[in-house]
């Protein structure tokens, strides 16, 4: 590349809808972890400031409502995909037990025990295929997010309608649960996913694979080297090679990414201070 | 003293008993006279000792000579002789009872009530066993000696005079200098009144009561007792229209007479104010004393609220039988001649104190209400008109000024406060001037500090002081829980100013008034308050949020209750309804959300306290966990990242090595379209 040749392509790992869905979570998530840490955290000056400038409290709230509409609509979007797949797999079956299954398997036990004695030099670096197991883990984690924390925000949205059959503590405990597992989101996408895809000294400063769907090949080869092995022997690798975004795309990509990161850092800061430092 | 005088009496009037003393059988008080006729019999009263000494002679001369002695000393009866334990004060009413019954109408009979020391008694006035009837010159209260009874109590310079509020001075001397004096005293005319031809001699009252003799009211009735054709007289000197037409109008004899001082010399008062306006309309005029001036402009006095008020009726010292009348004024204009009940109360307030001790910067009547040009409060154009009040008020209250200097409690800025105040605002921008103002808490003329129980800004006082105005809100809030009528505790209450302060009172609509109650409530109920803002409610208030339930959105304003009382917003009964102010169909079980809910405590909110330690155990045991996980990586991530490097930096060596021409190749296009 460096010495003028047409930029080499690149393998398209993740599809144009993957893609979107992941931008959604992005705006959803960073809207929906600003305004209710606001909320979590209203006794700093920062969340005064900040509730103020989203246009106080109660355009925070909208803000908050409308971005789990985003949130539920893009995870309504991605179980419909998850239905095509299993049409074009033929059964659900398939799909789950199927090679590219995001579903934990014993082969990701075995990377995960292999990748521990890799960290402490017993071994080299597992050879990781198409989904590491911390990938899995992340996958999941947003399942599991979404039901606890979408659960009881919707019971904390409509609370008249839910003490129908609920008690009223319920709403009580409902509070502490949808506040404290999105600090848990937070704090986990913000510097264990952060961490995991974007900083590791190897991918430093940012991974884009997930905004362009592209990564190199060489970059495929030594870091899913399984996969790059079974697209080759399954020929598909030809197949699955586009082009290189246009440069004021891959600015436009990376400004929004860059956004993203910061604020998930502000937050965490803010999180790391509000806990330590301001806690009533 | 009563004793000393009785004491000084008999030892002027005594001479030895008749050697003889008559058979016991026949006069019934022989008995008693066996040892009160010995002058020198005492007994101990309060500690001193006292004559007990009666003299039998003078007693057997008076009108009660006829009787025993049991007959007014009735608890002697039956009793073993001698008598140890000193006797009962003698009831007169057993026989005069109607004199009884008016004296203790009287002033001097309430005095006596209430224990006053100094009050008269029947024998003050009428001795006891040497009273001899009314028509003997001799008797205490013969018209001739009356001025001399009254004088004991009401001369200069007594107790009664200096201690007791009594308006007139020189009540003695101006009388006996009086025509009436002249005459009684003088001329030895027992027909010219004396104290109790104007004054009566048992029903003594106050000239404010409308029932004394010598009431506006009664006044007339009084002195045409005597002057009975008076009226006709003075119909030459009034217009007779008036009369008829405007009988509330017209003077008063005192008016024009002044009591005590009335002389034969008729004046009206236009003569008298011209004689005094004769040198007082000079601009130049000055006391020789001081050198102030003593110039008085016609026309503001003319438009005074005293305009019909004459010179002499404030400068009372006057003289009009000296050519210069005002020579005989020794002492300052006392407006409580007039105005004697605030006079009463401004003696009791601060200001009065401060008077009473001679301090420079106490203020009197004229430092508010001006001299001459004196207005009324209703009139704009007056400093004491309710809008003026807080520029009145700020002359010596605002920060620095004396009063302001002086003070030592909590209240700073008060003339700026109270005028950002809703009351401020209500009297000085909307022109309001039913609006409070600072004497309409703090009184005129009755200005205490808050710490005195009788200040109308005392602790206990403050709910009706505000209730004066806030009448609907003080019956609320002395039914509500925080009322001291209804609550008994040694913690403190609170009143109106303690959640809407003394001056800078807002309306209870505004944001601020609402977001600072959590924490104005939260001084006495603190945790409370904490636990509340645990929850979203106090939360969304804590981020500047009004429109959710605040303290008294639930508890109630002024009606709080315990949510046990069936009348509390909170009560079984009501608390659904409560809810469903903001939460329309709000169920019974909605009402059971903890509003004041804590997860710190496991004995009263278990599910609560459960959650919040799973929740924290689920994201410390994930963090732990990714955190090491991510730090193990870590030292792998950087020697991959070297490895990486290495590979690109021989690569690039490796390219150069190779082929130098196809760097100087220019760069091909970019930007081929992506599909």
């Amino acid at each position: 590349m460096a010495n003028g040749q047409p930029p080499e392509k690149q393998f398209v790992r993740f599809t144009r809808l993957n893609r979107t869905l992941h931008a959604c979570m992005i705006v959803s998530f960073l809207s929906l972890a600003l305004t209710g840490l606001t909320l979590k955290f209203s006794y700093t000056a920062w969340a005064a400031m900040l509730s103020h400038m989203l246009g106080g409290f109660e355009t925070a709230g909208y803000i908050h409502r409308f971005a789990a509409l985003v949130m539920f609509t893009t995870f309504a979007a991605h179980l419909k995909d998850l239905y095509r797949m299993k049409k074009e797999k033929g059964s659900w079956r398939a799909l789950i037990l199927g090679p590219n299954t995001m579903v934990p398997m014993r082969k990701d036990w075995k990377e995960f025990v292999a990748t521990m004695k890799w960290f402490v030099g017993l071994g080299a670096r597992p050879q990781y295929g198409r989904w590491t197991y911390w990938e899995k883990f992340d996958y999941f984690a947003v399942f599991w997010g979404i039901a606890i924390i979408g659960s009881t925000g919707l019971t904390l949205w409509f609370p008249v309608f839910f003490t129908h059959f609920l008690p009223g503590w319920a709403i009580n405990v409902a509070t502490i649960i949808h506040s404290d597992e999105a600090l848990l989101a937070t704090g986990f996408i913000f510097t264990v996913h952060f961490f995991n895809t974007h900083l590791r000294p190897e991918k430093f400063p940012m991974d884009t694979t997930i905004f362009t769907g592209r990564m190199a090949l060489a970059e495929l080869k030594r870091d899913k080297p399984l996969e790059y092995e079974e697209l080759v022997r399954s020929g598909k690798l030809e197949a699955g090679l586009a082009e290189v975004h246009p440069p004021i795309v891959m600015k436009t990509i990376r400004a929004f990414a860059w956004t993203a990161l910061g604020l998930g850092f502000c937050i965490v800061i803010w999180i790391i201070y509000a806990m330590l430092f301001a806690y009533q | 003293m009563r004793l000393a005088l009785i004491s000084a009496l008999y030892l002027t009037f005594s001479f030895p008993l008749p050697a003889a003393p008559a058979p016991p059988q026949e006069d019934p008080n022989a008995i008693c006279l066996a040892c009160h006729g010995e002058k020198s019999l005492t007994a101990k009263r309060k500690g001193k000792s006292v004559s007990v000494y009666v003299d039998a002679k003078k007693f057997a001369a008076s009108v009660h000579g006829s009787l025993t002695c049991t007959t007014c000393h009735a608890d002697l009866e039956g009793k073993d002789l001698p008598h140890g334990a000193p006797l009962k004060k003698v009831d007169c009413g057993t026989c005069h009872d109607a004199e009884q019954q008016q004296h203790a109408r009287s002033l001097h009979g309430k005095a006596v009530a209430r224990g006053d020391p100094l009050a008269p008694r029947c024998a003050n006035c009428h001795g006891n066993h040497d009273i001899v009837p009314v028509k003997d010159a001799r008797s205490r209260v013969a018209p001739m000696n009356v001025p001399f009874v009254c004088a004991q109590c009401h001369q200069e310079g007594t107790p009664v005079q200096r201690n007791r509020n009594i308006h007139q001075g020189n009540i003695i001397e101006n009388f006996s200098e009086s025509i009436h004096g002249e005459g009684l005293l003088r001329k030895g005319l027992i027909v010219a009144p004396n104290c109790a031809s104007c004054h009566t001699a048992h029903l003594i009252l106050r000239h404010t009561d409308p029932a004394s003799s010598i009431s506006r009211r009664n006044i007339a009735a009084t002195c045409t007792k005597c002057h009975a054709m008076i009226e006709v007289m003075h119909r030459k000197v009034i217009r007779g229209e008036l009369w008829e037409k405007q009988a509330h109008v017209l003077p008063a004899c005192v008016d024009c007479h002044q009591p005590h001082k009335v002389r034969k010399v008729f004046y009206t008062q236009g003569m008298a104010d011209a004689d005094c306006m004769r040198c007082h309309e000079n601009e130049k005029l000055k006391a020789a004393r001081d050198g102030r001036s003593l110039f008085v402009r016609a026309a503001e006095l003319a438009g005074s609220r005293h305009a019909k008020t004459a010179c002499s009726q404030c400068h009372s010292q006057v003289n009009a039988s000296r050519v210069r009348p005002c020579e005989t004024i020794t002492q300052k204009v006392d407006c409580a001649a007039c105005h004697a009940e605030i006079g009463q109360l401004y003696q009791r307030s601060t200001h009065g104190q401060l008077l009473a001790k001679n301090d420079v910067n106490a203020p009197n009547c004229k430092e508010c209400h001006g001299t001459h040009g004196t207005l009324g409060r209703l009139n704009p154009q007056s400093a004491t008109f309710a809008t003026n009040v807080p520029t009145l008020c700020a002359r010596c209250h605002r920060e620095g000024q004396k009063a302001a200097q002086r003070y030592t409690g909590q209240q700073h800025e008060i003339i700026e406060h109270y005028t950002e105040s809703i009351h401020g605002k209500g009297l000085l921008k909307s022109g309001l001037t039913v609006t409070a103002t600072c004497t309409n808490c703090h009184t005129a003329h009755f200005v205490l500090p808050h710490t005195d129980p009788l200040s109308s800004v005392n602790e206990n006082n403050v709910p009706a002081t505000c209730g004066t105005c806030h009448h609907g809100i003080q019956e609320q809030f002395e039914r509500s829980i925080h009322s001291r009528k209804v609550s008994t505790t040694d913690k403190a209450l609170p009143v109106c100013k303690d959640c809407h302060t003394a001056h800078t009172i807002r309306r209870a609509d505004q944001d601020q008034f609402k977001l600072e109650i959590m924490g104005r409530c939260g001084r006495c109920h603190q945790q409370i308050a904490e636990t509340y803002f645990d929850t979203y409610h106090g939360k969304v208030s804590r981020l500047g949020y009004t429109k959710t339930a605040k303290c008294y959105d639930c508890h109630g304003a002024h009606d709080i209750l315990k949510a046990t009382d069936p009348r509390s917003h909170l009560s079984r009964e009501n608390v659904v309804k409560t809810c469903q102010q903001c939460h329309a169909g709000a169920t019974r079980r909605f009402a059971g959300y903890l509003t004041h809910a804590t997860h710190h405590d496991p004995e009263k909110y278990p599910f609560l306290f459960w959650t919040f330690w799973g929740m924290t155990a689920l994201l410390l045991g994930t963090f732990v966990v990714s955190g090491l996980h991510t730090l193990l990586w870590l030292p792998r991530a950087l020697q991959m990242r070297r490895e990486l490097q290495e590979a690109e930096a021989a690569e690039v060596a490796a390219l150069a090595a190779k082929g130098k021409p196809e760097a100087s190749k220019p760069p091909p296009a970019e930007g081929t379209p992506n599909g």
